[in-house]
């Protein structure tokens, strides 16, 4: 049932040539934890997780503690599910998942409230909705249910740094334009305060969102055609 | 026993929502009180800042906060109504949750038609006034109506001929970081203070307009620059004075208080 | 009831799930690429919100928040237990599709077989969840959470058989090689969203 959730871990992971200098990167482990950043990325090619990818990159401060929560989550949550997965009944395999994921996303959420309250304000609803985030239920069904715990949770560090990565990228793009700042401080004076930069407020509006994702896919793909859809 | 067996799956998923339980329970509990803290010191802080007693971006500490607010700040409760101070024995200012009030029947009661989407009154609303030896200079009031997405909280501090605007806060929005999201940006607050929210008759007066080139306040006490992008918002902003510092906000408390001389 | 209805237009149009709080983009972009599946997806989410989110309505209030446990027992009136929401509603929803699946499959199997299928989906689809963690953040009330529910869905409907259709019409374009397939499909979205970006200058 959950089959479109499983990825192409297994080609992603297959041999290759693990020689070389940077001989760590190309083992099992490095490659869990490397891949997702750029050659499966979990936003730029298996379309995952992009819902709140979008909402909270208005702000890097935002984006950066969204980011640091999802890698957290789905490094734990992979690491739990993979630890019970030879004692997990499969009928209800999903609901436990579910249920570890809600768990440590609660913790997240009541961790942010009580040391970084003002960005879990404006976060929102965004936190809350780790637990539907199709990368995590993604990793867990689709990796952590198949692999050692050690390797579930390096897989989930990965998965979690492509996605911050994505969103950092996209977060930069929207604030630096959109006001001139980064993580909220002023870089590019803007007219308004006496510089002389005209902040396009279009890119903190959603439709930026969709065109920047849009765009960096294109880029990516045109670094590495492997990736090319065909029709 | 079979993993796949219902007896299995029963004792299993028992397991799994005990230990996820204690988890959540046990995070719940242990960071309460810090929570607790985090948001009664965010609220004071905003206070603070819609008075001016802290600068906007200082970088200051939580116990400064906490000190200036203890030596500054006293919490009294206001009869919307009647518009005068009441002394309830079993109601601590400090305590009061205006918000929950609200929702209460008991305790508040429907809003005449408004703009700004509020729908019911509390019947007793917190103010803070700002005691300087012995004395009232200013009194913060809280304001609340509907922006572009939402409803903005906030406050507005008075001045103590309750008249002229100190500045404002904003402590909660759900308006488009960087367009209505301003809200909370300095430079526009700092636009704020020395306005002049009533005219001389004593009809609420001050609005956010479009286009800019509001000049000082001393040229144009009624008026504020309203926030580039976001009319909407800047409309919420002007609307929310207009109902709260009104007939069926805190006009009948701020007009004793006038004929008072002072908060 | 003038209020009711500014809710369902808001839902539907201004705050649109997909197009303005990007909820459910990956079941958005995942079956849009037929106008059909798209038209079933989207009713199997207005059909699903409108049981869910009154449900995690009541329970929210009756349950969950601080002084609600009153009627059970007096001593439990100071019991907060906010803390649980994302759990319990992610539970209800999960709960809610598998009956909702069971049920189809036994008394409707026709429309099991046209719905069927996107059941599981929709019990990870962030649309579902994220309505209820919106009404709780506003507070809605019981009958203003049915509006909300029906008003969201149907807006997530209205937009996911638009791109379908879009999309459908895309396929004769010819776009550069990268940005076939998602890229351009994030692109189109990014336009449609600026049309209901439209909306947003309705006074309400």
């Amino acid at each position: 049932m959950f089959a479109w959730l499983r990825s192409r871990d297994a080609a992603a992971l297959a041999d290759e040539p693990r020689s070389g200098k940077f001989r760590w990167f190309k083992t099992r482990e490095g490659a869990a934890l490397t891949d997702p950043l750029f050659k499966n990325n979990p936003i730029g090619l298996q379309v995952l997780g992009i819902c709140s990818a979008l909402a909270v990159t208005t702000r890097m401060d935002k984006a950066l503690v969204m980011a640091v929560s999802l890698t957290f989550v789905a490094a734990v949550s992979s690491f739990m599910v993979s630890l019970i997965r030879k004692y997990t009944p499969s009928s209800i395999r999903i609901i436990v998942q579910l249920a570890i994921i809600s768990s440590l996303v609660i913790v997240v959420d009541q961790v942010l409230k009580a040391y970084l309250y003002e960005i879990s304000l404006s976060l929102s609803v965004y936190v809350g909705l780790i637990i539907t985030n199709c990368i995590v239920l993604g990793r867990t069904e689709g990796f952590a249910m198949q692999n050692p715990p050690l390797l579930s949770l390096i897989d989930g560090v990965g998965n979690g740094l492509g996605y911050g990565l994505v969103l950092l990228i996209v977060g930069f793009i929207r604030e630096f334009i959109g006001t001139g700042r980064m993580f909220g401080n002023q870089i590019l004076p803007t007219v308004s305060e006496g510089g002389w930069y005209v902040p396009n407020s279009m890119f903190l509006l959603a439709p930026a969102a969709f065109f920047i994702i849009g765009f960096m896919i294109w880029f990516l793909r045109i670094w590495k055609p492997e990736q090319q859809e065909k029709d | 026993m079979q993993v796949n067996s219902v007896r299995y799956t029963l004792l299993f998923a028992t397991a799994v929502c005990l230990v996820c339980s204690m988890l959540v329970a046990s995070a719940a509990v242990l960071l309460r009180d810090r929570q607790h803290a985090n948001q009664l010191l965010y609220l004071q802080k905003n206070m603070l800042q819609a008075t001016g007693l802290v600068k906007i971006g200082d970088a200051i500490s939580d116990a400064e906060i906490r000190r200036i607010f203890d030596r500054y700040i006293r919490l009294r409760l206001v009869d919307l109504q009647t518009g005068e101070y009441v002394e309830h024995p079993q109601i601590d200012p400090s305590r009061y949750d205006q918000r929950r009030a609200r929702a209460d029947p008991a305790q508040s009661r429907a809003a005449p038609p408004n703009l700004s989407q509020i729908k019911r009154i509390p019947n007793l609303a917190t103010v803070a006034l700002v005691v300087k030896d012995g004395e009232p200079v200013q009194v913060v009031l809280p304001i609340e109506g509907i922006g572009l997405y939402g409803t903005l909280y906030g406050f507005v501090a008075l001045d103590r001929d309750l008249t002229t605007i100190r500045g404002l806060a904003f402590y909660e929005n759900r308006e488009t970081p960087g367009l209505g999201g301003e809200v909370d940006n300095p430079k526009w607050k700092a636009k704020w203070p020395g306005r002049k929210a009533f005219d001389d008759a004593g009809n609420v007066r001050i609005s956010l307009v479009k286009g800019g080139g509001v000049g000082p306040p001393k040229e144009d006490p009624h008026h504020v620059d309203a926030l580039s992008g976001a009319t909407i918002t800047s409309n919420g902003v002007t609307r929310m004075l207009h109902f709260w510092l009104g007939e069926s906000g805190f006009g009948p408390y701020l007009a004793k208080a006038r004929q008072r001389g002072g908060p | 009831m003038e209020h009711y209805l500014a809710i369902a237009v808001k839902s539907i149009f201004i705050e649109n799930m997909a197009l303005a709080f990007f909820l459910g983009m990956c079941s958005f972009l995942a079956v849009s690429r037929r106008v059909e599946t798209a038209l079933g997806l989207g009713i199997a989410v207005v059909f699903v919100q409108t049981l869910t989110l009154p449900l995690n309505n009541l329970i929210l209030n009756h349950l969950l928040k601080e002084g609600s446990l009153a009627w059970l027992n007096r001593d439990f009136a100071g019991l907060d237990l906010t803390f649980l929401t994302f759990i319990v509603f992610i539970s209800t929803i999960a709960a809610a599709v598998q009956v909702v699946e069971m049920t189809l499959d036994k008394y409707f199997p026709t429309l099991h077989n046209s719905l069927g299928v996107f059941l599981p989906l929709i019990a990870v689809n962030c649309a579902i969840l994220g309505g209820s963690l919106f009404m709780a953040e506003r507070d809605y009330t019981f009958a203003e959470s049915v509006v909300f529910a029906v008003g969201s869905g149907s807006g997530f409907l209205l937009a996911i058989v638009g791109f379908a259709a879009i999309r459908e019409k895309m396929r004769y374009g010819n776009p550069p090689k990268g940005l076939r397939g998602l890229g351009i499909a994030f692109i189109a979205t990014g336009l449609m969203s600026i049309g209901f970006m439209m909306f947003a200058g309705i006074q309400l």
